[in-house]
């Protein structure tokens, strides 16, 4: 496979129990690509751990939020030429093998973001969608039933952080990104760009150390702050009504 | 309805005085006084002059003079809010760029100085030494 100026962005918040492991699981599956650990301001030793294995890491000077942090590396990726960018959490969770499926798809579908999908090809959907449990369940089910009628086709893992974008889709997310929980708002933001999108079969893991952003008070407003922003940005569809009368 | 509008000139006369000291100590910067200030002054009108209140009542229709009092209040202070809603969210997005171009900018002037004196014990040359040339920003593996 020939991997034309890949980065594997690995955005970290207090991952010091994880993140040395799964960069070098990313480095043993892909060896020629850049790994760069963006470190949203850790207070544990995620940037110490991450330099100790040798990857690049960027460091925040302050807390940002997921999608600050992830578009800090965006940033840098674009500035930097690269043409794909594959995004792995820093936790574990993603399973790194699945990163050539993501490139192949990427470079030969001719689509701008890929998404790793946790319940496509899976051989019980229902129960990998109920392993997070039921909150999580009817949020997700719940983005899928709304970003059908956005987005014109199904979409099965809308929450998934496992995602890779080609150079056209990084120089729109180097300027734009949704700051906080930014996995569905961007899906919303490369269809009002009439970008292309595709899912493949990924797998999934515990996490292996950290614990999850999302506490009980986050997982209230998680799904308000979300719809919120889906909304906005569809009101900034080319097609909205309500959009041009804003936009003038 | 005289003890409202006592109460609001002592708040108001409260707030002012809580600003102004703000200010003087450096704790609010003056931009960002004026809102409060022209607030607290706009309060200070009300809870003074009665006929102003009366007229405001009759413009909105509203009977009840201490609700259309309260009504205003609450208008004043929701625009004073909103103003600085806005203002939040531009600082925070430009806080965001300036965090992110300070980060971006900090790595490239490392990597560059790990490029130029790479026997230098820094950990990125380390890093880079390690990778070879993959890790060495600009320079990503083809």
């Amino acid at each position: 496979m020939v991997v034309n100026k890949l980065m594997v962005l690995i955005p970290a918040y207090n991952e010091e129990g994880a993140v040395a492991s799964v960069v070098e699981e990313v480095r043993a599956v892909v060896p020629d690509a850049t790994i760069l650990v963006v470190d949203d301001c850790s207070e544990d030793h995620t940037i110490r751990e991450a330099q100790r294995i040798g990857a690049s890491v960027l460091p925040l000077p302050h807390h940002l939020g997921l999608g600050g942090c992830v578009q800090a590396g965006y940033r840098l990726a674009f500035e930097l030429d690269f043409d794909y960018v594959i995004r792995v959490d820093g936790d574990g969770q993603h399973d790194p093998r699945d990163i050539p499926a993501l490139l192949t798809a990427l470079q030969r579908e001719n689509c701008e973001m890929v998404i790793g999908s946790r319940f496509l090809n899976a051989e019980n959907p229902r129960r990998v969608l109920l392993r997070g449990g039921w909150c999580r369940a009817l949020g997700i089910a719940l983005f899928r039933s709304i970003l059908r009628p956005i987005l014109g086709r199904p979409v099965s893992d809308p929450t998934s952080g496992f995602v890779g974008v080609n150079r056209k889709a990084l120089d729109v997310f180097s300027r734009a990104f949704p700051l906080e929980y930014p996995e569905i708002e961007a899906l919303v933001v490369l269809q009002r760009r009439r970008f292309r999108f595709m899912e493949v079969p990924c797998r999934i893991r515990v996490r292996r150390a950290g614990k999850s952003s999302i506490t009980a008070i986050k997982a209230f407003y998680f799904p308000v702050h979300v719809l919120l922003g889906v909304f906005v940005n569809v009101l900034l569809f080319p097609s909205s009504r309500i959009g041009r009368i804003l936009r003038k | 309805m005289d003890r409202l509008l006592g109460a609001m000139t002592v708040a108001s006369l409260l707030l002012i005085g809580l600003v102004l000291a703000s200010v003087r100590r450096e704790h609010i910067r003056v931009e960002y006084s004026i809102s409060w200030l022209a607030a607290g002054l706009a309060l200070l009108v009300l809870s003074l002059w009665k006929s102003l209140d009366q007229r405001i009542a009759l413009v909105l229709k509203i009977p009840d003079l201490a609700v259309s009092l309260l009504t205003v209040c609450g208008v004043v202070f929701l625009a004073v809010l909103f103003a600085f809603s806005l203002r939040l969210s531009q600082l925070k997005d430009s806080s965001i760029k300036l965090a992110q171009r300070v980060a971006i900018l900090e790595y490239r002037l490392e990597s560059l100085a790990a490029e130029s004196a790479p026997n230098k014990s820094s950990l990125r040359a380390e890093a880079a030494g390690a990778q070879g040339t993959r890790a060495k920003l600009g320079q990503p593996a083809r």
